[in-house]
């Protein structure tokens, strides 16, 4: 047979590949047999290809190595890769593991050269804002949609055809922007939507600086630490090549010609006698600034945005815990609901209407105690048009644990009652079962006492059961101002 | 840029450079969504390299250097006659941004000095990230130093906009932190950390957003004269305890206007990139903690040689080991390859038996290798055994030379 000539077009002609691929694979076409020519090496003879051929089946990695390849600069490319496709399907499926397989090393080696070219342009790659009409001043920013006023240009030399490879990862990143990568080998321009080719740019030796590059440079020298001074080490990380482009390498001579006199310095001087103050000031200093009153607190939790896990939304403000400073008893419920959220007070829904009954009945007066939540903010889930209750999760309890104990050091209370199984594991900090440990409880430092939730005793379905359960929750109530009588005797 | 900011940029960077964490990797997968800014890269991206080798992926900068605390190790201690400069959690902002848009950096590093308390200080740095992701939409990488003595609903909020949170332990040893951090308590760091890792379990579980990159801390090496041992103990503990992503560890360097209690000479570069070998050993080699310290002699790595070819020489017994049979384990502990020439070898002798030409194409560090390998065309007895061999693989035997 004789030889056949394909040319290629300049650049990684991947869709020309693919296609000479598929024609010789159909016409068995040896790989001695084939002349690819590319960026303009002449060969001596042959026939351009016409017509298509159908796809040839090739395992993941090698149509990967393939994409990769055809990037590199080196003529022998193409050969190289219809050669090993030629191997794989002679019988050889399993080639590209054998990577000491003088072929397999040397296209992996390619392989890794135009891998390594696409990092260097993303890393290496600087865009200088250019102003358009309209006319921006420096320093603004607008961060809403491209009005194409300004347009961020690079000029980067790349080592292979990598522009096209590498240019996803600008459009991924700088999507609202609208920015230009000039090459040697072509341009790309994206205007926030798609990216459009141009020609093979040079560097414009006029291309003005950017009101930025200052302040780069400055952090750039600031972060050198000149007692680890290794200019070796950064030329292996960072090519001389991609220099020329990067506004930053200006100051490396001095940085470099300076260090050694820089650490002689810092090695030499005395080191200064410090004007100590006491360390103790600092502390109590640092100890001031913790909340100083009940009402500090509050600010700072009123403050605080809710914290709510997934899609499930959260309420509009926090609802803070309401009764007198020196209350000899506190009530701890479970979360805000929705009247409460409204009203931002806790306890006014149709569960609070039912404590204060329950209260009143006990001998309780509701103006005498202090009640406050567990979790300071509503969760819900819509149903409808109405805000359905969720339960708060076991690290949303513990997340407000801490604004829960500072409030209770300031109230120090006699009795801290918890509503339900939620402010139990509030205080406890563990999970507690409120039939098994309904009653007298002990939160250090705290004496405690566990009841049920009076939104407990609204779900109950039949009407015996909600009485019953009605009577025992009063008398639990009763209990609890017998014990914090005793414990106001006792003081 | 005006002048002022830069000025300021000088003074916070410049502080800030002695935390050598610069990695940008472990985030989640984003892309800038419509009208965002910013993605995170799988792996990181180095932007630059500065003269000292190091590689500058984010702005690394302090939101102020004034700071209530007095370590001795640090430059910006309340006694240090540093200028000092402050940031607005608007300039902060505004940087980030700017750098971002040039491609000059993949996200921001920011810690800082404890200015007026703690609680004020974390506050400030958990708006600067809360600003960057709720009102300009930035996808980029952020990693927060976390102020230990904060309270936890701040660093809780911190961990919703932060990539990665994390807390210094700057010095393995309680004691050396007593004398030379007076301030501080190793128990609110290590207390600080078991929080952090609690919430990032919990988040996980609830498949809620917190500091999903996991937390890092940083060990001072040279300070103090806490063993190469202790310290290699003391991180592993922190990865078993903690599940910390990395342990940096930072050779102690002289600074401007150093504390007294210091040693004033160059850092011990040799000992930290030990250091780090040796920490490699344990999370990718399957080296244990103990085999790694023991490989040196009286706590300290050798320097002359790196701690997995001072293993081996240790335990000739165990070598050669033939290529074309040695298990994962065993190939891993051989000096000159590497996890990914293990590989390499482990998918390749499937298909034939490895001689050395083609050990030669699958690892560089193949001369170093020979001693302990055997291939059909190879057998190394007499290398093994020799009393030099020590002398003949290890490097000149000094400190790395400064400039």
């Amino acid at each position: 047979m004789s030889r056949v000539r394909i040319d290629m077009k300049a650049g990684a002609d991947l869709d020309g590949f693919r296609r000479a691929l598929r024609i010789f694979v159909r016409d068995r076409v040896a790989p001695d047999d084939v002349v690819f020519a590319a960026e303009g090496v002449q060969d001596l003879f042959g026939a351009p290809l016409a017509g298509e051929a159908p796809p040839v089946v090739l395992p993941r990695a090698v149509t990967r190595l393939i994409a990769d390849v055809v990037c590199h600069r080196d003529h022998e490319r193409y050969g190289l890769l219809y050669r090993l496709v030629w191997r794989i399907l002679k019988g050889e499926r399993g080639l590209l593991e054998v990577a000491s397989d003088p072929l397999v090393y040397r296209l992996a080696r390619m392989q890794q050269e135009v891998r390594r070219d696409i990092h260097h342009m993303h890393g290496f790659l600087r865009f200088r804002r250019v102003v358009t009409e309209g006319g921006v001043t420096e320093g603004e920013t607008e961060s809403s949609g491209i009005e194409e006023k300004e347009r961020f240009v690079a000029y980067f030399e790349p080592v292979h055809f990598t522009l096209a490879a590498a240019a996803p990862f600008f459009a991924e990143r700088f999507a609202n922007m609208a920015w230009s990568i000039l090459t040697p080998d072509g341009s790309l321009h994206w205007d926030g939507k798609k990216l459009v080719e141009g020609p093979p740019a040079r560097r414009d030796p006029a291309a003005a600086g950017d009101g930025f590059e200052e302040g780069w440079r400055t952090y750039y020298a600031a972060t050198f630490n000149p007692a680890r001074a290794n200019p070796k080490l950064m030329a292996q990380h960072m090519p001389r090549r991609y220099w020329a482009d990067m506004p930053e390498v200006a100051a490396i001579p001095e940085l470099v010609s300076f260090a050694p006199v820089r650490v002689r310095e810092m090695i030499a001087r005395e080191a200064a006698a410090s004007p100590k103050r006491a360390p103790e000031k600092a502390l109590q200093k640092m100890r001031e600034g913790r909340p100083k009153s009940l009402q500090d607190l509050n600010a700072l939790i009123a403050a605080s945005e809710p914290l709510v896990s997934g899609a499930v939304p959260g309420a509009t403000r926090a609802v803070l815990g309401e009764g007198p400073l020196d209350a000899d008893i506190v009530f701890v419920g479970e979360q805000p609901g929705d009247q409460e959220d409204r009203q931002g007070r806790p306890f006014v829904g149709p569960a609070g209407q039912l404590l204060d009954r329950a209260m009143a009945e006990a001998g309780i007066d509701r103006g005498s105690v202090y009640l406050t939540n567990a979790v300071k903010h509503f969760k819900f889930e819509m149903r409808g048009k109405r805000r359905i209750h969720q339960k708060p999760t076991l690290s949303e309890v513990k997340h407000y644990r801490w604004w829960l104990m500072a409030e209770l050091e300031f109230l120090s209370p006699r009795l801290v009652v918890t509503l339900g199984g939620t402010a139990a594991l509030a205080l406890s900090g563990r999970q507690v079962s409120v039939t098994k440990m309904r009653g007298r409880q002990e939160f250090p430092p705290f004496a405690g006492f566990l009841t049920v939730h009076p939104s407990y005793l609204l779900r109950l379905p039949d009407a015996e059961a909600k009485a019953s359960a009605y009577c025992a929750f009063v008398d639990d109530l009763r209990q609890v101002r017998e014990i914090a009588g005793e414990r106001l005797k006792a003081a | 840029m005006d002048e002022k900011l830069a000025t300021k940029l000088g003074i916070l960077a410049d502080a800030a450079k002695y935390d050598v964490s610069c990695a940008s990797s472990g985030a989640p997968k984003r892309k800038a969504g419509k009208n965002g800014l910013g993605a995170t890269a799988p792996s990181g991206i180095c932007h630059a390299f500065t003269p000292d080798g190091r590689c500058v992926s984010l702005l690394k900068i302090l939101l102020t250097n004034y700071c209530l605390f007095d370590c001795a190790y640090c430059i910006n201690r309340r006694s240090s006659n540093v200028p000092r400069a402050r940031f607005s959690v608007e300039e902060v902002v505004r940087l980030t941004l700017e750098f971002y848009k040039r491609n000059y950096i993949e996200g921001l590093f920011l810690s800082s000095g404890i200015a007026r308390s703690p609680d004020r200080t974390m506050e400030e740095m958990m708006r600067v990230a809360k600003t960057l992701r709720r009102v300009h939409g930035f996808r980029g990488y952020i990693h927060l130093k976390a102020i230990p003595e904060a309270s936890p609903w701040l660093i809780e909020e911190a961990g919703r906009y932060a990539d990665r949170l994390s807390i210094n332990l700057e010095l393995a040893s309680g004691a050396s932190l007593k004398a030379l951090a007076p301030e501080k308590n190793d128990r609110t760091i290590t207390e600080a950390m078991g929080q952090m890792h609690e919430r990032i379990l919990e988040a996980r579980d609830e498949r809620r957003r917190f500091s999903p990159a996991g937390q890092s801390t940083q060990v001072i090496v040279g300070a103090d004269d806490v063993k190469d041992a202790a310290i290699i103990r003391a991180s592993a503990r922190l990865y078993d305890d903690y599940a910390l992503k990395r342990v940096y560890y930072s050779a102690f360097s002289p600074i401007p206007e150093a504390s007294l209690l210091l040693p004033a000479k160059a850092p011990p570069l040799r000992r930290e990139n030990r250091l780090y070998q040796a920490d490699w050993l344990m999370r990718f080699y399957g080296f244990s903690a103990d085999e790694v310290a023991e490989s040196g002699e009286d706590g300290m790595l050798a320097l002359d040689v790196d701690p997995k070819l001072a293993w081996a020489l240790k335990h000739r017994e165990r070598f050669p080991v033939d290529v074309n049979r040695a298990e994962r384990e065993m190939l891993l502990r051989v000096p000159g390859l590497g996890q990914r020439a293990v590989e390499r070898i482990l998918t390749s002798r499937r298909h034939q038996k490895l001689r050395l030409p083609d050990l030669a194409r699958l690892t560089a560090g193949l001369k170093r290798a020979l001693p302990f390998l055997v291939t059909p065309d190879h057998r190394p007895v007499s290398l093994i055994d020799r009393l030099d061999l020590r002398q003949r693989l290890a490097e000149p035997a000094q400190q790395m030379s400064l400039f």
